[in-house]
């Protein structure tokens, strides 16, 4: 424990410390010499391309993958072109630049994804030198080729193409260059040796570092930070120029004494410190420097690689794995020798209790003097999450825990949290797993993307155990890795269907979220049809079913699933798709047994295609229809005669639907229809369309009643009827005398009531006092009313002793009738006897 | 005059948030074009569209001019059109001749057509089968509902009646579905579903499997209880005349997505005027529950109360007048200009409907209801045809009397359609054949092949994917019972006991006493008993698929929390202003509030417009 500062090398006012992850299970024969390697951020995979530029077919290169911690993944000759650069994408693909300017993409397992190409010119040219980089829009790759212009691809996922502008004087490859991403562009740094340019989209700018003097040389190394925040050139005069990438400031400038260029150059830091430092490695020499004068010197005895992460360096080489990073300053406070901060203290105290000693009590009552507990236990968790060894991070906890045994308003989530996110973290640094993630850098990729990696892995059931222990929402979790799973599941050649769909229904069950139409998709994607139709029938949702049903041509399948769906949208789906698919015929007998699929279909050919919706109702003989069709059809069309024809026919379909009613209207349409016509060019009417009612009143307006009582006699229009028609078109033309006459030809079917209400309207009350006399007793009293002769309604109803009509009478006499008001108030007493 | 309501009346939660959702999202889709264009919009999408979104703030999103969309060709010359439309394959074809005549033209344009509330398979197809697929960009606007009040939420899908319940086309279904989860979403979870009607169901399960598909989050639930109910299960309601304050202004004046356009007439200027009809109108709120007879006395109450209040200036000193002024002033103008407008209104429905017709109308809606003197009836319906009165009207007395008689005698079917056809034209054959489908005016089957047909269809429905498909066959077996129903539900309060209209016993009041409207029963006895327990006969009569069914695990369904006491009613296929009315009445007796979630606002004239036929 107390050699726990052992590993701390002091630089300015932090100190630094080296921690092995991994000693390596990989065995290489050469270590890393003569390889092209790329191990990917994060803890990712390690990619190694042996011997590269061997070209005979008969010793071709080797690809290995291997895990962080140098468990083989995947390992087969290379067999395509010459390879310039190795990356790995942001979601663990493997990137490989050839020189020919494609790049070749593999998954983590090595099996082949898919390729592009950086340009057609550069076939000829040929890439010199390419880099992989990552900024906010993915991962990107830009080459430089042999005609000295560099080419970028911001996104791969989504490839577009930038040629950048020439460099003014450069031959061949510049001496050192590297990719910066700045204020969401994209640009280039180069140095062709004497000069620094800046290259983006549209030009190129010659740009000078401040402070760097011409004493210093020519530029021949470079390196920007993980964030692209700083930047670090190296001179040929062996000194270290840093400053922010911006070029518009300095931060410092130290002479390494070491005039050979570094093999690589990382900058380690950690977010928030405020000392950058820079780590450069020589054959036998990794050198820390930092923002002052002096630096860190590590022999070094094997080739290493350096891998830039978030927070440190990882240096990577044939026998181990270590991690180089800046002491998180609470560890510095907590483990400083004769430290006292609060967290030191209580570290102490808890020490000395497990030792029954009474100092715990002493180291105690110091913290809560200076009330600064809960500082001492926050400090303890945080600087458990910083540590790599578990037997210290227990420590910590342990301390923390003990600690807040005497606080009374604890806050336990900060605390329950880091040993959860611990222990996840120790299980996926296992070596057997790989993954030699810091705290710091987990929180930043997010635990989603810890278990998209182990999935990714198909390290399934620690995935699972890992979203279970977190008690992640199943829909994120459980669902997310079995939906993997069963992907992956389905892809197995060795099994049998039946085997792999009964495994997949034991497994996912119905957890929510995971669809089995996306599984059987994937089967589906792999040439196993009958899989992926056993899958699809564990799906529950039918509209799931269809689109794959579909794709697999099983469309009368697919056609009840969307029917059962009750999606009409995707019943219309298959319903276009059959259309297309089948002769006329077939498809209307598939139509006919699906009558929701039929409707809609009708509905469709309602407003597209008229003649279809025919022959549908002819098929199916539904002579109703076929005649509605007609009439809909005969208004559409505006020569009399084919009018007539249309109509003919919605009478004959009528008679076969044996519907007499709407046959005999029909004809009867007609018969108005050539009548309207005839009178028309006789007369000039203008009747032709018109309603039967509408074509009678027009002809009584326009006087000609000798037609209109033929209308009425031959379309057997009723009495009521024609009498309201002829008393409304007198009384409007105020023909009164016409109307007396009208009156008297024969008893009214309607009353004579109507023909009060009548006059009244038009306002005369005179003619409508003749009427009064002939209305029906029991419509007298609103008769004489209606002509406003109060006495006339009194004497009616004081005649037929009606309360109720006398109480009528009552309300609309005024007060200044009082004769009338005793006449009525007194009969209604007697009528009450 | 308000009525003494239960004073622990919960309050409803705030649905202008519906509004910022779908403002945003239209924000979005207009900035996924960037630069000048020409918005094109749907005629009926007008007045909901300013509803969310006005002129200014399209402006301010690079729209230069706005169309309306009316199948003529384009005068734009603009560079950018974008469609803002319904998924009609109408509309959509319609672009396609626009792009098409563009492209004849050798004049390059950039398309995009945002529909809404989504795009459906078919207008997709439209524009494969016309070329121009690949010329123009679609999305889709997610705006389903618009608050049209405190408590009115529509999705303004006026053909969704017809789509559904005529031609059998269930594409609305999924929408319906989706605005419910929305609700579900910012206002769930509910505790509780009920729901009665096949479209209603389908809409519930589309629903479930909206809610299965996301991820739940755990909130406090707004919304306690659900109840969903086709338009089809009572047609009685919105075919009576509506004679309460709304429901009387939405007939005669026609309101318009929550606004009326009162003519000259009303006004008494030579202007006509937009007004906005909602609760934030002091005047209307409080009369638009009333029955009309009560309207008068309140408003002419309501003037002299502000008369008073105007008179309060005299003898004041300058001091109050200057507070009087700047306090008081502007309310007392606003509540006389709003007061003056409705007494115009009032005045203007008074000259229309307290003509003796209208009396005599109502007279025998009021028969047909209790089911006396149908002879009377049929007379007064044959005359009001034979004077060719209204087409409308006559078609709803038709239809009216149908259902309550439960069709009609072969002779009275015969001799009335002939009559209808003499008077408004012979087109109307095709009306008949829908309404004949929808079951609304039908003849009456002789007993033995009723049981016959029934019995078939009843076995066809138990089957449940044959029940799904037996959607041609279930018209013919929905025969109305509204006699038998009437009875069990006592929907027809006794007639010889005097109803007084100023203080309601029940939901009857909107309809002069005479009728308690089912679909609002039906609501107060699924609540009552939790359920549809004890109502069996009646779901039997109203063909099934009711549905009860307890919410998710997640809502805690002991909490007596006043959200347990907001119920939202879903109308599938529209409901008018009277049954919201009944239905505020109804919460106001029980503690409730309800919030009617409705596919559009419906009267008798928009569902009977909604099923002719005539192409003239």
């Amino acid at each position: 424990m107390s050699f726990i500062t052992a590993n701390w090398n002091p630089l300015g006012e932090a100190f630094y410390r080296k921690t092995e992850l991994y000693e390596m299970s990989w065995s290489l024969r050469d270590g890393l010499r003569d390889s092209l390697v790329a191990a990917a951020p994060y803890g990712g995979p390690i990619a190694l391309l042996r011997e590269p530029h061997r070209r005979s077919p008969s010793s071709r290169p080797q690809l290995e993958i291997y895990s962080a911690s140098g468990v083989s993944i995947a390992s087969f000759p290379w067999k395509s072109g010459p390879v310039v650069q190795v990356g790995w994408t942001v979601s663990d693909e493997l990137l490989l630049v050839q020189e020919d300017g494609s790049v070749l993409i593999y998954d983590v397992f090595g099996t082949f994804k898919r390729h592009f190409s950086m340009g057609q010119e550069v076939v000829q040219s040929q890439v010199l030198e390419a880099q992989v980089f990552h900024s906010p829009y993915g991962t990107g790759v830009a080459i430089v080729t042999g005609s000295s212009r560099f080419t970028l691809a911001t996104n791969i996922d989504d490839l577009k193409l930038r040629r950048l502008p020439e460099v003014p004087g450069l031959q061949g490859k510049p001496v050192c260059w590297l990719v910066l991403t700045q204020d969401r562009q994209t640009k280039v740094l180069l140095s062709t040796g004497p000069d620094l340019y800046i290259l983006d989209n549209t030009s190129c700018t010659a740009v000078s570092p401040p402070g760097l003097g011409p004493q210093s040389g020519s530029i021949v190394h470079m390196s920007v930070s993980f964030s692209y925040k700083y930047l670090a050139l190296f001179t040929e005069t062996g000194h270290l120029w840093t400053g922010p990438s911006h070029l518009q400031d300095k931060l410092n400038e130290v002479d390494t004494k070491n005039t050979n260029p570094p093999q690589q150059m990382v900058w380690c830091r950690r977010p928030k410190s405020q000392q950058p430092s820079v780590v450069l490695l020589w054959d036998k020499l990794l050198m820390v420097v930092g923002v002052r004068q002096d630096n860190i010197q590590f022999p070094i005895e094997e080739p290493c690689v350096l891998v830039g992460e978030l927070d440190g360096v990882r240096i990577l080489s044939s026998s181990q794995q270590e991690l180089l990073q800046e002491v998180p300053l609470v560890c510095q406070e907590i483990f400083k020798i004769a430290s006292m901060a609060p967290g030191a203290l209580l570290l102490e105290a808890h020490r000395e209790y497990q030792k029954s000693s009474q100092k715990a009590d002493e180291y105690l009552r110091e913290i809560k003097e200076q009330s600064m507990l809960g500082e001492a236990v926050r400090q303890c968790v945080e600087a458990a999450g910083h540590e790599y060894d578990s037997i210290t991070q227990k420590d910590l906890l342990r301390a923390a825990s003990f600690g807040k045994c005497f606080l009374t308003d604890f806050v336990p989530d900060p605390f329950v949290l880091t040993c959860r996110e611990l222990r996840v973290l120790n299980s996926v640094r296992e070596s057997s797993v790989g993954l030699p993630l810091t705290h710091t850098q987990f929180k930043q990729m997010t635990l989603q993307v810890l278990i998209d990696r182990l999935v990714y892995r198909q390290f399934y059931p620690l995935a699972i155990e890992i979203c279970r222990y977190l008690k992640i929402p199943d829909y994120q979790g459980v669902s997310r890795v079995l939906k993997h799973w069963a992907s992956c599941k389905v892809q197995q050649k060795d099994l049998t269907d039946e085997a792999i769909a009964r495994a997949v229904c034991v497994k996912v069950g119905d957890s929510p979220g995971v669809s089995y139409s996306h599984i059987a998709a994937k089967a589906y994607e792999c040439g196993r049809t009958e899989l992926a139709i056993k899958l699809l029938d564990f799906e529950a949702r039918s509209g799931e079913q269809v689109p794959l049903l579909l794709k697999m041509k099983r469309s009368q399948l697919a056609l009840s699933k969307a029917v059962e769906s009750g999606d009409t949208d995707l019943v219309y789906t298959v319903v276009t798709y059959l259309k297309n698919e089948m002769n006329r015929g077939d498809f209307f007998m598939t139509l006919r047994n699906q009558p929701v699929a039929l409707s809609l279909y009708r509905q469709f050919c309602k407003l597209q295609e008229q003649e279809t919706l025919k022959d549908l109702y002819n098929q199916d003989d539904d002579h109703q229809e076929l005649a509605n069709y007609q009439v809909t059809a005969s208004y559409r069309e505006k020569r009399l005669d084919s009018r007539l024809s249309l109509l003919q026919s919605a009478v004959d379909e009528y008679n076969k639907a044996k519907n007499e009613f709407s046959a005999k209207a029909t004809e009867d349409e007609m018969r108005l229809l050539r009548f309207q016509r005839k009178l028309d060019d006789e007369k000039g009417a203008g009747l032709l369309g018109l309603s039967l009612q509408a074509t009678m009143e027009a002809l009584l307006a326009l006087g000609l009643h000798k037609q209109a009582e033929q209308l009425y006699r031959d379309f057997r229009v009723p009495d009521k009827r024609y009498w309201w028609l002829k008393l409304k078109s007198l009384a409007e033309k105020e023909e009164w005398e016409e109307l007396e006459k009208f009156s008297k030809s024969k008893k009214s079917p309607i009353g004579y009531l109507a023909f009060v209400d009548v006059c009244m309207k038009s306002n005369n009350r005179f003619e409508a006092k003749k009427y009064v006399s002939k209305v029906m007793p029991e419509q007298r009293v609103r008769a004489h009313l209606a002509v406003s002769d109060l006495e006339g309604a009194a004497d009616a109803a004081i005649e037929r002793k009606n309360e109720s009509e006398m109480a009528l009478v009552l309300s609309r006499s005024s007060t200044s009738d009082r004769l009338l008001i005793d006449r009525l108030n007194r009969a209604a007493t007697v009528a009450k006897k | 005059m308000a009525h003494s309501a239960r004073r622990d009346c919960p309050e409803l939660p705030d649905f202008s948030l519906l509004k910022t959702l779908a403002r945003d999202h239209l924000i979005y889709l207009l900035e996924q074009l960037p630069g000048k264009k020409d918005l094109f919009i749907e005629p009926d999408l007008m007045s909901p569209l300013d509803r969310i979104a006005n002129v200014s703030i399209l402006k301010q999103h690079e729209v230069d001019k706005l169309y309306k969309v009316e199948y003529k060709p384009v005068i734009s010359t603009s560079d950018q059109l974008c469609f803002l439309i319904r998924p009609r394959l109408q509309t959509v074809k319609w672009i396609c001749d626009v792009a098409n005549a563009d492209k004849a033209a050798g004049k390059c344009r950039r398309y995009k057509i945002i529909f809404t509330p989504k795009k459906f398979y078919s207008c997709d197809a439209v524009l494969e089968e016309q070329g121009i697929i690949g010329d123009v960009t679609t999305d889709e606007w997610s705006f389903y509902l618009l608050p049209l009040d405190d408590d009115i939420i529509s999705l303004e899908l006026p053909e969704f009646f017809r789509d559904n319940f005529l031609a059998g086309d269930q594409r609305w279904v999924k929408t319906a579905g989706s605005a419910l989860h929305l609700i579900h979403s910012l206002y769930g979870p509910f505790t509780k579903i009920y729901g009665i009607g096949r479209c209603s169901k389908m809409a519930y399960e589309s629903w479930r499997e909206q809610v299965a598909e996301g991820e739940q989050r755990a909130q406090k639930a707004e919304i306690g209880k659900v109840f969903l109910i086709d338009r089809d299960v009572d047609f009685v309601t919105p075919l009576c005349s509506q004679v309460v304050y709304e429901g009387l202004v939405d007939d005669i004046f026609r309101i318009k997505c929550g606004c009326v356009e009162f003519g000259p007439e009303v006004t008494s200027s030579d202007k006509s005027m937009k007004v906005m009809l909602n609760s934030r109108d002091k005047v209307f709120n409080e009369i638009r529950n009333e029955h009309f007879s009560n309207v008068f006395g309140f408003l002419s109450q309501k003037a002299r109360n502000l008369q008073t209040a105007y008179d309060k200036r005299r003898g004041m000193d300058i001091k109050q007048m200057k507070t009087f002024v700047s306090e008081e002033f502007k309310g007392l103008k606003q509540e006389h200009r709003l007061l003056s407008l409705h007494i115009g209104a009032s005045e203007s429905i008074m000259k229309q409907k307290t003509k003796q017709d209208f009396q005599e109308l109502l007279k025998t809606e009021h028969s047909l209801l209790e089911g006396f003197e149908i002879r009377e009836s049929i007379s007064f319906i044959e005359e009001h045809i034979n004077r060719r009165v209204s087409m409308l009207e006559s078609l709803r007395l038709l239809c009216l009397l149908s259902i309550t008689e439960n069709g009609l005698l072969p002779k009275d079917f015969r001799s009335l359609k002939t009559q209808f056809l003499q008077s408004y034209g012979v087109d109307h054959l095709l009306t008949f054949a829908n309404l004949r489908q929808l079951g609304l005016l039908v003849e009456q089957q002789p007993g033995e092949m009723l049981t016959v047909m029934e019995s078939k269809v009843g076995k066809l429905v138990n089957d449940k994917t044959a029940g799904k498909l037996t959607d041609a066959f279930s018209s013919l077996a929905r025969k109305s019972h509204f006699r038998a129903l009437s009875r069990k539900l006592n929907l027809v309060p006794r007639s010889d006991e005097e109803y007084d209209l100023r203080v309601p016993r029940d939901m009857a009041y909107i309809f002069s006493g005479a009728y308690v409207p089912l679909s609002c029963k039906l609501v107060e006895q699924v609540l009552d008993r939790d359920g549809w327990t004890g109502l069996e006969e009646v779901t039997k009569l109203l063909n099934g698929h009711e549905f009860a069914v307890t919410g998710n695990k997640g809502a805690d369904s002991k909490a007596k929390s006043d959200a347990q006491r907001i119920v939202l009613v879903m109308f599938l296929g529209g409901c008018t202003f009277s049954e919201i009315s009944a239905l505020r009445f109804l919460g106001r007796e029980k503690g409730f509030r309800f919030i009617v979630v409705t596919t559009a606002i419906t009267n008798s004239s928009r569902i009977l417009e909604s099923l002719l036929d005539n192409h003239v």
